[in-house]
C-alpha cells in the first residue's frame, strides 16, 4: 500500500463518490415517501398488481415482495439501489487501471519506486473507501427514510440490517469482476460503456431467470446472490450464494494481481 | 561498474517485432546515444529497462540488479522523460510535481522551484491548458526533481524551442558534470553528436553500431559542394570521394576520409561558394544500410 497513490486515487473520484451518493439518497427518499400510500390502500395495490403480467412480476420480484409491509416495500428500493451501486462499482473497476492506460499517465506511474501489487493495492484500496463512503450513505438514507414515512409501522430491523450489510460484498463482486475484465481486454474505450454492460447484464440475467431453461445462469450474478425479496422474505441470506458470490470476487481479484504484474503497459502507438 | 547492462535482450508483441537481441552497457558517468528511426526499438528498450513492458527473452540490469526483480529499487535513482508527456489533465503543475516528489524520500521544495525557474515553467497552471511544449518542460522538471543517478530520456527536444532546448542541454551537462548518467535517445543526430560520448545505432530492432561519437564521425561522410567558374568535376579525383554530381557550374560530392585533402585541393582555386556539411540522419542510415 502507497498512501500517497491511495490519496491520489481517492480525490480523483470524490466527485462521482458525492453525485451517486446524493442520487442514491434521493432515490431512496422520494421512492420511500410514497410508502404511505402504498401501505393505506394495500388491497388495491395487490389487485393492482394481479393484473400486470406474470413475467413482470417476477422481473422485479414483486411476486415475493408485499408492497404494504415496510421492508416488503423497501426491498424494491433496495432493488434499484442494487442497480445504481453495480454500475458505480463496476465503473470504478473498470476503470481502476485502464483509465491510466488510454489517458497514458501509467507510463508516469510506474517509472516510480513502487511494485504493480503496491499499486494495483493501493488503487484497489481507494475504490473501496470510495465505495464504502457511498454505502454508508445508503445507510443513512434508508434508516432516515424508514424512520420518517413508515407510518408507524414495525419492521424488523434484523433484516434491514442483513440487507445494508450486504452492499459492500455486493459491489466488491462487481469492483473485482470490473477489474479482471479489464485487465483480460486489449483496450477499455469506454468505461461507462461496459459498466453499464456489466451491471444491466447481472440485473437481466436475474430478472429473466427461468428463460434459459435448465441452465442455471441466474446463479452467477449477484442480484440472485443477494436477492433483496428473498432476505426479507426468508429474514436470512441464501448462504452458499453467498459465499459463492465472496468466491468469485476473490478469484477475480487473484487472477487481477496476477495478470496486473505481469501486464505490458501500452504505449501511444 | 556498468550502469546499464543489457544482453540478448529480445521483445515481442504477439508477432510484431519490438526488439531483438540488443545487447549494449553504458559506464557510470556517460551519455549514451540511442540513435534510429522511428520504430527502430528505442522507446521498446527503454520502457524494457523501467520494467514499463516485460522482455520475451534475455535480461537487463540496471544498477547491477536485474530489471524484471528489482524494478522498484531500481526506479528509485531513475529518471524518465518519455516522448509523449501525458499527465493528469485536472491537475495543476504544481500539484503533479508535488505528487511526483512525494514518491521519493527526498524534500525537494527547493530543486523544484529552481528546476522550474530554469526552465520557465508556470506552476500554477493547469495540466490540461498547457502546450505540447510546456508539457515538456513539466516532463523536464518531473524527471530530474528527485536528482536521479540515471536518466533517460526519448526523444527529449521535440517541441522545445531552440532556446528551452539550450537550457535544456546546459542542465544535461551540469547533471552530468555531478556524475548522473544519461541515457539519450534520439532520432536527430545533430543533438546526440552535441552531447553524447558513445552512441548506438539501432534499426528495424536490431543493434547495427555501437560506437564512440568521434569514430562514427570520422567514418561518416561529408557533403561538399563547391562552385565556381569552369569547374570540372575531374578536379576531385581524390581517393574517398563518392557520388559526383555537377550541375550549373556546382560540383557536389560525398567525401570520407582526412578533410584536408580537399581543403588543400580547394584552396588553389577562385571560389564563389563552398559548403562543407554533416550528412542528415538519413545519409547516416543509408551508410548502415548498404
Amino acid at each position: 500500500m502507497n498512501a500517497t497513490i491511495y490519496k491520489h486515487e481517492f480525490r480523483a473520484r470524490l466527485k462521482s463518490v458525492l453525485i451517486w451518493s446524493l442520487a442514491l439518497s434521493l432515490l431512496i427518499g422520494i421512492f420511500f415517501s410514497f410508502f404511505a400510500v402504498f401501505a393505506d390502500e394495500a388491497e388495491l395495490v395487490n389487485e393492482m398488481m394481479q393484473n400486470f403480467p406474470e413475467e413482470l412480476r417476477a422481473a422485479f420480484g414483486l411476486d415475493r415482495m408485499n408492497l404494504a409491509s415496510v421492508l416488503g416495500f423497501y426491498s424494491l428500493i433496495f432493488l434499484f439501489a442494487q442497480l445504481c451501486l453495480a454500475i458505480q462499482a463496476s465503473s470504478y473497476g473498470f476503470g481502476l487501471v485502464s483509465i491510466e492506460e488510454s489517458e497514458l499517465t501509467a507510463d508516469f506511474l510506474l517509472s516510480k519506486p513502487v511494485s504493480r501489487s503496491q499499486v494495483l493495492t493501493s488503487k484497489l484500496l481507494a475504490a473501496l473507501t470510495s465505495l464504502t463512503i457511498t454505502n454508508l450513505v445508503v445507510w443513512v438514507a434508508s434508516f432516515v427514510s424508514i424512520s420518517l414515512f413508515r407510518e408507524g409501522r414495525e419492521y424488523e430491523p434484523r433484516t434491514l440490517l442483513l440487507l445494508l450489510l450486504s452492499i459492500l460484498i455486493f459491489q466488491l463482486f462487481f469492483l473485482s469482476v470490473g477489474l479482471v475484465v479489464s485487465l483480460l481486454v486489449k483496450r477499455v474505450r469506454n468505461v461507462t460503456s461496459y459498466a453499464l454492460g456489466l451491471a444491466f447484464g447481472a440485473y437481466i440475467l436475474n430478472a429473466f431467470s427461468g428463460v434459459f431453461g435448465d441452465v442455471k445462469l441466474e446463479l452467477i450474478t449477484p442480484f440472485r446472490h443477494l436477492d433483496s425479496a428473498y432476505i426479507v422474505q426468508n429474514e436470512a441470506y441464501n448462504t452458499n450464494l453467498v459465499l459463492l458470490n465472496i468466491a468469485v470476487s476473490l478469484v477475480a481479484l487473484a487472477v487481477s494481481y496476477w495478470l496486473y504484474i505481469r501486464r505490458d503497459i501500452p504505449s501511444v502507438s | 561498474m556498468s550502469i546499464i547492462e543489457v544482453t540478448n535482450l529480445t521483445k515481442f508483441y504477439g508477432k510484431s517485432r519490438g526488439i531483438v537481441d540488443v545487447s549494449f552497457s553504458e559506464e557510470e558517468g556517460e551519455i549514451f546515444g540511442f540513435i534510429g528511426p522511428n520504430g527502430a526499438g528505442k522507446s521498446t528498450t527503454i520502457r524494457l529497462l523501467l520494467s514499463l513492458i516485460h522482455p520475451t527473452s534475455g535480461s537487463a540490469k540496471v544498477f547491477g540488479k536485474d530489471v524484471v526483480t528489482h524494478g522498484p529499487e531500481i526506479r528509485r535513482d531513475i529518471g524518465y522523460l518519455p516522448s509523449e508527456v501525458y499527465y493528469y489533465e485536472g491537475m495543476k503543475v504544481i500539484d503533479l510535481l508535488k505528487y511526483s516528489a512525494s514518491f521519493y524520500d527526498c524534500d525537494c521544495t527547493q530543486r523544484l522551484h529552481d528546476l522550474s525557474e530554469i526552465m520557465e515553467l508556470e506552476l500554477n497552471r493547469r495540466i490540461s491548458d498547457l502546450s505540447y511544449g510546456n508539457k515538456k518542460k513539466v516532463g523536464i522538471v518531473q524527471g530530474l526533481l528527485h536528482s536521479p543517478k540515471l536518466l533517460f530520456l526519448d526523444e527529449p527536444t521535440a517541441g522545445l524551442d531552440p532556446l528551452m532546448q539550450r537550457k535544456f542541454f546546459n542542465l544535461i551537462r551540469e547533471e552530468n558534470a555531478r556524475g548522473v548518467t544519461v541515457f539519450f535517445s534520439s532520432h536527430i543526430l545533430g543533438e546526440v553528436q552535441r552531447l553524447c560520448t558513445r552512441v548506438g545505432i539501432i534499426r528495424e530492432g536490431k543493434i547495427v553500431e555501437i560506437s564512440n561519437i568521434r569514430a562514427l564521425q570520422q567514418n561518416n561522410y561529408k557533403k561538399v559542394s563547391v562552385t565556381a567558374e569552369g569547374l570540372e568535376p575531374a578536379a576531385f579525383d581524390l581517393p574517398g570521394v563518392t557520388n559526383v554530381q555537377t550541375e550549373n557550374g556546382t560540383v557536389n560530392f560525398f567525401f570520407k576520409g582526412d578533410i584536408n585533402a580537399v581543403l588543400q585541393r580547394i584552396s588553389g582555386m577562385q571560389l564563389s561558394d563552398v559548403t562543407i556539411e554533416e550528412p542528415t540522419l538519413e545519409e547516416i542510415f543509408m551508410h548502415y544500410y548498404e
